[in-house]
């Protein structure tokens, strides 16, 4: 919480140091110089900062988060309207991310420098390499435009328009998973219990599946949930694209049109997502590792 | 027999932590990380000479030979105004290794320098830091990034401040982990017990012992950094036109996306190129530098 406030405090002086007066951006250059007055006088922006910070920050916790000056809707509205098509695409790519690193993970690790295992770990560190944008397009290119097997922009499409986009989305986070799960399912196969296991007589799919992996898994968590910020950040890039009216999207749009409250509340919405993903994770934390339960 | 006095041994660390000692490892164990050097050096030297190897300039148009496609006076092909893209892909390569390297180095500085007096000095001192910290690590990083770019404006010299600001946090969190262990360290104790002053012992004992992990994260923050500057670029938030950037280019091209793909193709391909190979690189150093970190 303390941390939210100081999140909002943040880009409340940042929003607040540009050079220019936000007023005359928004009305143009040659406005009246009364009309200027008047309309800073109605925001409420000739008051001291701090008295408009202590206004902000108390909108923000009944849920106002200001008035939108370009598009003169309620910005929390806003945010509403567009947060589940953000969150639609956030989870298909987590989904995609998830499954197919994990899976890719596993198969690499088994297969030890096997061909399969190169085969992963050299495209796994493309995943990571390749700038969200470049497969989202090279996507768009191939399988919307050339052979039409998807819809080029999504913001119509239904669930089906989603694909595309959730793969783009997802490239980079199944890349760093896949190498995450393999490194560390590897050192959780040299343990003894492993040995135990498997001089029991289980075979090789129950060993992994029920004592390595549960064990492995655990720092794959934890870097899932610090993959929810870079999800949100790639999300604006992805939205862009193929025109999905998201909150990065809407943040784009808040910076083409100067649009301060707008700008602030998508930010502060996306950071407070991060900041809960987080907490989630560090509850399932607790919850899979029965080490860390009884230390709480 | 002659005797060897213990004294004239020579001292392992130094040794293998010269340049030349970590070159001759690394090319050694790790052919990969050398061809990610070379093609590194390739792109310096692209940058470096951009002038003498094209007749073309950055903003000569070539209106008969917009979007040309590849030929043999444009071997990238030509954008929407005849530009070169060869040419523009060469100036290019000077933003995206600037925008790789400096801001990167301001963050580490100043992540090491706060990492290391938060983690010697601890208490109040600490917790300021890196609640600070913890704030900047909250943020979806581009969208920071963005609402720093939205208030100071365009320009290389804000995309340095943007990213350094976006970076140092993390830095600062693993330099703090370091020197936690290093405090306890039996070296800085006797140092402090012969005492060493508080900054002395920060500056030349535990600075230092932070430099190889330090080198091995400021490689891998550079690619993170480039890709982050393309990301912004894409979204119209980078350098001052005419200038030319990667990511600027393939914003530019995304227009012509469907006719002439080569144009944000070329770009997209050059930043995946840079930012492998400082992967690779960085992955390398880790291996030579680091022996806990190295993988299995």
């Amino acid at each position: 919480m303390l941390i939210l406030i100081g999140v909002a405090m943040l880009i409340f002086i940042m929003l607040r140091i540009i050079p220019g007066n936000a007023i005359v951006t928004m009305m143009g250059e040659h406005a009246n110089p009364e009309a200027i007055v008047r309309m800073t006088a109605e925001l409420g922006l000739d008051q001291p900062i701090h008295v408009q910070f202590w206004k902000y920050i108390t909108g923000v916790f009944s849920g106002d988060l200001g008035t939108s000056y370009s598009l003169n809707r309620s910005v929390s509205e806003l945010i509403a309207t567009s947060f589940p098509n953000t969150f639609r695409l956030a989870i298909f790519a987590a989904l995609f991310a998830w499954t197919l690193g994990i899976v890719c993970g596993i198969i690499a690790a088994v297969k030890k420098n096997g061909i399969l295992d190169h085969l992963f770990m050299g495209v796994s560190l493309l995943g990571v390499s390749v700038p969200v944008f470049m497969v989202a397009m090279v996507l768009q290119y191939l399988l919307a435009y050339k052979l039409q097997l998807f819809p080029i922009s999504s913001g119509s499409a239904g669930l089906i328009g989603y694909v595309l986009p959730a793969i783009a989305l997802g490239w980079n986070s199944a890349g760093s998973i896949s190498r995450l799960t393999r490194s560390t399912l590897l050192e959780v196969l040299q343990e003894d219990y492993i040995d135990t296991a498997r001089a029991k007589g289980y075979k090789q799919l129950p060993v992994i599946m029920r004592h390595a992996l549960r064990n492995a898994v655990l720092p794959v968590i934890t870097m899932m949930a610090v993959q929810l910020s870079s999800l949100l950040s790639g999300a604006v890039i992805c939205e862009t694209i193929f025109s999905i009216n998201g909150i990065g999207r809407l943040a784009v749009q808040a910076i083409d049109g100067r649009d301060i409250p707008l700008l602030q509340g998508t930010i502060l919405f996306s950071t407070a997502l991060v900041i809960l993903g987080n907490l989630v994770a560090d509850c399932l934390y607790s919850l899979l590792d029965p080490r860390i339960r009884k230390e709480v | 027999m002659e005797k060897k006095n213990i004294m004239d041994a020579p001292v392992l660390y130094d040794e293998q932590n010269t340049f030349r000692g970590v070159m001759k490892r690394l090319f050694r164990e790790n052919k990969l990380a050398i061809l990610s050097l070379v093609i590194i050096a390739i792109f310096v030297i692209g940058a470096v000479f951009a002038p003498w190897l094209t007749p073309y300039g950055y903003e000569d148009i070539d209106p008969i030979n917009r979007l040309s496609g590849l030929s043999k006076e444009h071997p990238l092909g030509a954008d929407e105004l005849g530009r070169d893209v060869l040419t523009r892909l060469l100036y290019g390569s000077r933003i995206s290794l600037l925008v790789g390297i400096v801001p990167t180095i301001i963050s580490m500085l100043a992540g090491a320098v706060l990492g290391i007096v938060a983690g010697y000095m601890g208490g109040r001192v600490d917790s300021v830091i890196m609640r600070l910290a913890d704030i900047m690590l909250a943020f979806p990083s581009m969208l920071l990034a963005m609402v720093i770019m939205y208030t100071l404006g365009d320009g290389i010299i804000n995309i340095f401040l943007a990213l350094a600001l976006v970076n140092w946090a993390s830095v600062a969190r693993i330099v703090r982990a370091e020197t936690l262990k290093l405090r306890e360290a039996e070296f800085v104790e006797a140092a402090r017990s012969i005492g060493v002053s508080n900054f002395k012992i920060m500056w030349r004992h535990i600075m230092p012992n932070c430099i190889p992990s330090m080198i091995v994260l400021f490689t891998l923050n550079i690619p993170s950094a480039i890709l982050s500057e393309s990301s912004l670029s894409f979204l119209g938030l980078g350098i001052e036109k005419p200038m030319a950037s990667w990511g600027m280019m393939v914003n530019i091209g995304r227009q012509y996306l469907y006719n002439n793909p080569e144009l944000s193709l070329v770009p997209s391909i050059a930043i995946m190129l840079i930012v492998l190979a400082f992967n690779f690189l960085g992955d390398g150093l880790r291996d030579v530098l680091d022996p806990h970190l190295k993988k299995q």
